[in-house]
């Protein structure tokens, strides 16, 4: 009784193990197939901050518009993004802070990835002080004077030294190193997300008070909070190789835009237009403020953008 | 009073199976067992305490104090990474992947896709009406049917009106395919348990683990070998939903009623036969609460599973965060929510309907109201309606934001509050760990689990503990420490009250069940915005999220646990003039504590599961590691932290957990 229930245990698992590797027995497509739609379909990835998500809204309102294409759009972090399109399950990264890791792994590598040209948008990250502090005490924007500032950023949370708000582990951060190598009291504090640090931000100025800011432009903030640049050692050429010994700015970064391999060779009109897309800082300034300050939806600011810069957006499109 | 953990109203996430609480009652009356027992458990106690003494001063002349050693660390994060560049690097090539893991991948894509087509053709009008119906004959015909018709109907039109009626689709349909594969999983793995003992006693130590371990922890790894996309959070979700099921599963079998499977032995039916007619059958009832359960838990996923880009509510959810936007969250927040009542009252339902015969002169009746269902569902599908009609939807986001801005400006105290919490408990309770030798962090661990468990217990606890300062987050974690415990206080204290309160005025429950089922099920990414403009980007924001999500498990425990105490004693001692102060006190309280223990050890794991979320708004260490991992593909960082958390989860779990005395 008890071994004829073994043997039949024994039977069941290997039919089912059987079955399994039958129905496994042929090589399954590699990531292209799992979206669904036809040849016209674009896939961009929606990174977590406003400028970048105006890029995406205006690049889907020309490309379904204008082309005829049907763009798909996904939510996901920095680092999944270039991983994503190394396997293209997206088909392009339309606005990237620097990746050099990735870029290495992927662009120069396995040669997944290819560069798609500016975006034409400037980016900088730095330290950033509030107006109305800097206006009370105008040398705090030098680094120097940092340390008889400290006691004013002080928290419950930094202790004796002075917090520096830090925002999400998705950026590009060396505070930490700067702070040591620069022997500054203050102690980086992290936020943990963009939202979290935008509303520690917004409350700190409500109530008027000074803080000290990892922060960056271009940011639709900006416009609702007034901001300083404190200024840090100007930033050289390979003064921030590596990483432990940082002490000085952050570069000026021109944003970049990739796209997956295979989609740049046989993308068609969509991919030229991708690779042609350039505005300016203020252009998307105008976008993302739509989309955060007035809290319209992406689609609708992007429609109203489109509309009223028919000039800009032509040069854009494909030459037939 | 056994029967504390299961029924004890539903949506709660971590079911503790019966026989912790049963174990607990067994070792209750087995300590009150006459004065020479407890003289020995003195001398015991005098004995360990005087061990623990020597060993202190042991320690102190041997070991010295401090943190603990860089000697004794391990870095682990090399080998991962290097795992983790393998991944990426052979993927698309290695025969495991095209053979083996690609096609789970695009089955799991082609089935959710294939549901949420499905659902989409239904048409608004189809699925609210399938929804409606089956909620009707799920939970049987009388005015209980009635009620959960109306609850499905109410929150559908809910959802769409909200103008997020295809986010809504998209979320039901990988839930319907989650639950699927989580409850086939569970049932399986739970079989197994319920049949054979050494499956049992192997599989329990994993889904204890599998328990206190957050979502998030093991989000990573799934993302690296899937990609982003539906395939990595659907099996994200399918691993954390189906412990529930096995262990309920196993639990309705092994409870099964000796003398039913007698019966059916002495009409000579087989193990097989058995398994079908008898014991199946009578585990019915507790299956569906596993079930139950696992739904609730797959919900809690939804958003976490949209940081991987499974679409749905959970993406409108995260990207209305990306603007601060409150009043969208909280529209995509809802109608998580509603399908969590939805689906919490039909299951529930169903589960209680079990036994009770319908009337016998009803008509409708078994498969001919299965059929009813079908037809007019075909019927509402065949009207052929698209998604919902726009104009039937109202935008409640500026209302809510509105709200929100006021709340915030008015509510200037709460900052002063989080000010000095911090620095009265928060500080001094995270220096004073940081101050303790390593040592004797391990001794006072080891101690605790002994005092509360046995000797397994405390060896497992100690083991945790030692590989947490093996991996050398030996810091952070006792920062995460600190704050779960200032957490687990609040939770508590908080807790207890609402409990209190909540079995002494039954109204009172009834009015505040449905703001514990929304504080359960909302996503804590909705109120995380207003928790920071309160509170600021601080660990006390951290902590308010987690007292938020695990105070409706331990006022439900702590309510039904005052209720379940025997009606006759506490009778008997108003008669003998107790004031009701006295009663509460010196009756029910007591009487309740296997219940008011359970709940200790739920608020725990729950405090802990949401560790990770609190790094999202300023609670760093631990949490603030595991994010940073996953959104950097820092397998090494990331994991490290993971593991840390599990280590503190089983730490507390079992310190926190009352066994018997003896390991068995």
């Amino acid at each position: 009784m008890r071994t004829s229930r073994t043997l039949r245990t024994a039977v069941a698992v290997a039919g089912a193990l059987g079955v399994l590797s039958l129905s496994a027995c042929g090589a399954a497509d590699t990531g292209k197939s799992s979206a669904a739609g036809g040849d016209k379909t674009v896939k961009l990835t929606v990174p977590s901050w406003v400028g970048a998500q105006a890029n995406v809204a205006v690049a889907k309102q020309i490309l379904e518009e204008e082309l005829g294409y049907t763009v798909k759009t996904q939510q996901m972090g920095e680092v999944l993004a270039w991983d994503a399109l190394s396997k293209g399950d997206i088909d392009a990264i339309l606005e990237d802070w620097g990746h050099p890791k990735e870029e290495k792994q992927y662009v120069e590598t396995k040669k997944t990835v290819v560069k798609g040209g500016d975006l034409g948008v400037t980016g900088h990250i730095g330290w950033f002080v509030p107006k109305y502090f800097a206006d009370e005490h105008p040398d705090v924007t030098d680094w120097k004077n940092l340390n008889k500032y400290a006691e004013e950023f002080r928290t419950a949370e930094s202790g004796d030294k002075g917090e520096l708000l830090e925002g999400s582990p998705d950026y590009v951060t060396h505070d930490d190193a700067i702070i040591s190598n620069l022997k500054l009291d203050l102690k980086t504090k992290y936020a943990g997300s963009e939202a979290a640090q935008i509303t520690a931000i917004k409350k700190y100025a409500k109530a008027e008070k000074p803080f000290l800011t990892y922060w960056w432009t271009p940011q639709w903030l900006n416009a609702e909070v007034e901001m300083v640049e404190v200024e840090l050692p100007e930033h050289e050429e390979g003064c921030d190789a590596d990483p432990e010994k940082v002490a000085c700015a952050y570069p000026n970064t021109p944003l970049q835009k990739f796209l997956n391999a295979d989609f740049a060779e046989e993308g068609g009109e969509a991919a030229e237009f991708l690779k042609n897309f350039n505005w300016t800082t203020e252009q998307q300034n105008e976008v993302a403020l739509m989309i955060a300050g007035e809290k319209m939806a992406p689609e609708a600011a992007a429609e109203k953008w489109v509309k009223e810069n028919e000039a800009t957006w032509k040069a854009w499109l494909p030459q037939k | 009073m056994s029967a504390t953990a299961t029924t004890v109203p539903k949506p709660k996430p971590k079911p503790k199976p019966k026989p912790k609480t049963a174990a607990g009652e067994a070792r209750m009356r087995h300590s009150g067992g006459g004065p020479r027992e407890a003289l020995r458990r003195r001398r015991g106690l005098l004995a360990g305490g005087g061990a623990l003494a020597a060993l202190l001063v042991l320690g102190a002349v041997l070991l010295g104090g401090g943190t603990w050693p860089a000697g004794l660390t391990a870095d682990i994060s090399a080998p991962l990474d290097a795992a983790n560049d393998w991944v990426v690097d052979n993927r698309d090539s290695h025969p495991l992947f095209l053979y083996f893991l690609l096609h789970l991948s695009n089955t799991a894509t082609d089935a959710v896709d294939s549901v949420y087509q499905v659902l989409d053709a239904l048409g608004w009008l189809g699925v609210v009406a399938a929804a409606v119906l089956v909620a009707w004959r799920a939970a049987g015909l009388g005015r209980r049917g009635l009620r959960v018709a109306l609850t499905a109907l109410g929150a559908f039109a809910v959802c769409g009106l909200l103008g997020m009626w295809d986010a809504t689709l998209l979320t039901i349909a990988l839930m319907v395919v989650s639950v699927a594969a989580a409850a086939l999983l569970g049932t399986l793995i739970g079989l197994a348990a319920g049949l054979s003992d050494r499956v049992d006693r192997a599989l329990r130590p994993v889904l204890d683990t599998m328990q206190v371990m957050p979502a998030f922890a093991y989000l990573l790894p799934f993302v690296l070998v899937f990609g982003t996309g539906t395939p990595a959070a659907l099996f994200c979700t399918v691993i954390y939903a189906a412990p529930p099921m096995a262990r309920l599963t196993a639990l309705g079998l092994r409870g099964a009623d000796p003398a039913a499977l007698e019966a059916a032995v002495s009409l000579g039916a087989n193990g097989r036969q058995r398994l079908w007619t008898a014991r199946l059958p009578l585990a019915r009832r507790q299956m569906l609460l596993g079930l139950n359960q696992t739904i609730m838990m797959a919900l809690s996923m939804v958003v976490i599973a949209a940081l991987v880009g499974a679409g749905g509510l959970g993406e409108e959810v995260y990207s209305a965060l990306a603007t601060t936007d409150v009043g969208k969250a909280f529209a995509a927040g809802l109608p998580i929510v509603l399908i969590a009542v939805w689906l919490d009252r039909t299951t529930a339902a169903a589960g209680d309907a079990i036994g009770t015969s319908a009337p016998a002169r009803s008509w409708l009746h078994g498969g001919r109201a299965w059929a009813l269902v079908a037809a007019a569902v075909a019927a509402a599908a065949a009207v052929r309606t698209t998604g919902w009609p726009d104009a039937w939807t109202y935008d409640i986001s500026a209302p809510v934001n509105r709200a929100q801005e006021w709340i915030t400006t008015n509510l200037t105290f709460t900052e002063d509050w989080a000010r000095e919490f911090t620095l009265w408990l928060l500080n001094p309770l995270r220096d004073a760990l940081l101050w303790l030798p390593w040592w004797s962090v391990l001794l006072l661990v080891a101690a605790a689990a002994r005092l509360v468990g046995n000797w397994l217990s405390a060896v497992t606890a100690t083991a945790a503990m030692a590989a947490i300062g093996v991996l050398g987050v030996w810091t952070k974690s006792l920062n995460t420490l600190s704050q779960v415990l200032a957490a687990l206080v609040v939770t508590l204290v908080l807790g207890f009250l609402a409990g209190v309160l909540c079995a002494r005025a039954g109204r009172l429950e009834r009015w505040v069940r449905p703001l514990l089922d929304a504080m359960q099920t909302m996503p804590q990414f909705v109120y995380l915005i207003p928790v920071v403009a309160l509170f600021g980007a601080t660990r006390t924001s951290a902590i308010v999220a987690a007292v938020v999500y695990a105070l409706p498990a331990v006022v439900r425990i702590t309510t039904q646990g005052l209720r379940d105490v025997d009606p006759a004693a506490v009778e008997a001692s108003r008669s003998l003039g107790a004031s009701s102060r006295q009663q509460l006190f010196g009756v029910q309280l007591p009487l309740a504590r296997p219940a008011l223990q359970l709940a200790v050890n739920q608020g725990v794991v729950l405090v802990l599961a949401v560790v990770v979320v609190g790094g999202l708004v300023g609670g760093g260490a631990l949490g603030y590691d595991v994010i940073k991992g996953l959104s950097r593909g820092e397998m090494g960082l990331g994991m490290t932290a993971g593991i840390a958390i599990v280590c503190l989860g089983l730490v507390l779990d079992r310190v926190t957990q009352r066994t018997s005395r003896a390991p068995r």
